[in-house]
């Protein structure tokens, strides 16, 4: 302590800049011996060095893993990765053979579930940026979002066995896998619908008001086109939300096998059931003995190479709009 | 026909009615699930129901054919054990790199890390089930010579790397809800950053790092693929880390397409969803006003 308080006495006196230029070096010389470290400076430095390569360490324990994880799920997948893989069926009892069937399916759960969830999500935001008014009910509502997106996945397939299988009457379908689905990932279009609403200076509205244009004109002739690509951005943060979960689905739509013609679009019917990349890649690392290991390798490298470039896409667009932002 | 402005004044209530609708729907779902979860569950809970064995009997043989027997304890055991490894690993992670992601980090690394972590948040929990069953199974047994390495380790550090993005990303949303003002005065008393941050910011901030490691805590409690694939199939209360047991989630997705319909066995897993669902609903209640506090003041 000591130490510091001498630094700070002769630092604060001025007589100690140099007047006479002839004394300069001299003067550098002692400044230099005034700023030497005190044991309490140098151990300040040292705890701050310490604490920050403490946590770069730490951070970059977090990151390394991802790194490290996908290039080696590429590595094991790489034998079997082709087109081929991705178009055709699997074959001799899953052992052998591509994905066409889980793709197609996946494809249709995660269609379906975001014609459900988009259309009522961003209106959930636009309500709860545009009409709501700061009271209880707005809180409720806020609470709930954050609730839903809390629920556990399982507990969201017991709700689709329980409400859409069973109560009512869809049976095991795409219908009732994607509806769950879609209530799943509500939140996440919630969340990020209204992060593109709010973004959206109130002076635009109110100009379109003093024009007389009602609260609904305002909202489908400024509000959303101004903030739509914030409101894609959550779009696609579903899709890659609904394409990755398996539990909701497990019991509400998805089967272990199920064969569809290669090549068509259209193989799978609304009250079908059908497969999928997720649960797929469940079943034959889990429940099919005897699977040459390449194929859940690969099975896992189309599954998240899908997620991460979907996700990618939705951060460059973010990071896009950030760049041109116009107001 | 009608003009163009009666249509608009015409079709105005009809849209802002569909969006109030809308807008509530989030609390029509949360009761919705509630609702058929524990529709689902109520027969059994009300008129077969013995509290007493259902939470202290460690014996789950919902399938043996003389005496079946219903005791979650194991389960919320196995649940408990790899929540409370996850929430070792993952808190001082997650904090320690929402610290540094807000605080040491340059722009531009800090952006760099922001997207990484979203991308791990993103990684679908089939894949990390996936990266238990395969990668850190084979590691486990190499490295501490067991026998199987799906064990209360391996789930316990597969969720932990999945609930470190949440706890990083609200974390650093708490730190950076510290003003400004208060690292300026930090600093111009001639402190370092090191010390703004723990004499500074943690006691600043400290409502918003617990609501993000509470949140962390209800993510890998409601995790169930991961946990399924990578924490073994042993119904029994954990005695080492190297033990392999079974949680709550897990039990559900292994024995709900096993079980007959609206038999005692389904009904009980569906009780369990009741459970998850109030533990869950609480820790995000508990999160959700802490923060909501922190913004009051």
């Amino acid at each position: 302590m000591t130490g510091q308080q001498d630094t700070t006495i002769i630092n604060s006196n001025p007589d100690a800049s140099g007047k006479d230029p002839g004394s300069s070096e001299k003067q550098a010389s002692r400044n230099a011996n005034l700023f030497t470290e005190t044991p309490l400076v140098r151990r300040k430095r040292l705890a701050e060095n310490m604490a920050k390569g403490l946590f770069l360490l730490m951070t970059l324990l977090m990151v390394i893993p991802l790194i490290l994880i996908v290039t080696y799920l590429f590595y094991k997948a790489f034998p079997v990765l082709s087109f081929d893989f991705l178009f055709t069926n699997p074959t001799h009892g899953m052992r052998a053979g591509g994905i066409w069937a889980a793709l197609l399916g996946t494809i249709y759960l995660v269609i379906i579930s975001l014609l459900v969830s988009a259309p009522i999500g961003v209106l959930a935001a636009v309500y709860l940026n545009e009409y709501a008014r700061e009271n209880w009910l707005t809180r409720i509502i806020n609470l709930a979002v954050v609730n839903l997106a809390g629920v556990p996945s399982i507990v969201h397939a017991l709700f689709g066995v329980g409400a859409f299988v069973l109560f009512a009457g869809m049976g095991r379908s795409i219908l009732a896998a994607s509806l769950t689905l879609a209530i799943m990932t509500l939140p996440v279009i919630i969340a990020a619908t209204k992060e593109a609403l709010g973004a959206v200076p109130m002076a635009f509205r109110e100009a379109c008001w003093n024009v007389g244009a009602t609260r609904w004109q305002t909202i489908r002739k400024i509000v959303l086109p101004n903030s739509i690509s914030g409101i894609l951005t959550g779009i696609i943060l579903q899709v890659s939300r609904a394409a990755g979960e398996t539990a909701p689905i497990m019991f509400t739509g998805a089967v272990f096998y199920k064969a569809i013609s290669e090549g068509n679009p259209f193989a799978y019917g609304l009250f079908d059931q059908c497969m999928a990349l997720s649960m797929h890649l469940f079943t034959i690392s889990t429940q099919v003995p005897n699977v040459p290991e390449a194929i859940p390798y690969a099975t896992a490298v189309v599954l998240l190479g899908t997620v991460l470039l979907v996700n990618m896409l939705a951060i460059a667009l973010r990071v896009y709009l950030r760049s041109r932002k116009k107001w | 026909m009608i003009s163009r402005h009666r249509l608009e004044t015409l079709t105005e209530p009809v849209v802002e009615w569909i969006i109030r609708l809308c807008g509530i729907s989030a609390i029509i779902f949360v009761f919705g699930i509630f609702f058929f979860v524990f529709r689902e569950a109520a027969d059994f809970l009300f008129h077969k129901l013995d509290f007493v064995e259902f939470f202290t009997s460690p014996e789950w043989y919902p399938t043996s054919v003389s005496h079946k027997r219903y005791g979650v304890l194991a389960l919320i055991a196995g649940t408990a054990s790899v929540t409370v490894l996850a929430m070792a690993i993952a808190v001082p992670f997650g904090l320690g790199a929402a610290i540094f992601v807000s605080e040491f980090c340059s722009p531009k690394l800090k952006e760099a890390f922001k997207i990484t972590i979203e991308l791990l948040a993103a990684i679908p929990s089939v894949v990390w089930g996936f990266i238990g069953l395969t990668i850190m199974n084979e590691m486990i047994i190499d490295l501490f010579n067991a026998p199987i390495g799906l064990t209360v380790l391996n789930g316990g550090i597969i969720l932990a790397l999945m609930s470190v993005p949440i706890i990083v990303s609200i974390g650093e949303d708490a730190l950076k809800a510290v003003p400004d003002s208060y690292r300026e005065a930090a600093e111009a008393l001639g402190a370092t950053r090191w010390q703004v941050v723990y004499k500074v910011l943690l006691p600043a901030a400290k409502n918003g790092l617990l609501a993000a490691v509470l949140l962390g805590v209800a993510r890998a409690i409601g995790e169930t693929m991961a946990v399924l694939m990578a924490t073994g199939h042993a119904v029994k209360i954990p005695h080492s880390l190297l033990d392999s047991v079974r949680t709550l989630t897990a039990t559900i997705a292994a024995e709900l397409g096993e079980a007959p319909v609206h038999s005692d066995h389904y009904q009980v897993l569906f009780l369990i969803g009741v459970l998850l669902f109030s533990i869950t609903f609480v820790v995000n209640l508990t999160a959700d006003l802490i923060v909501k506090g922190i913004r009051q003041k």
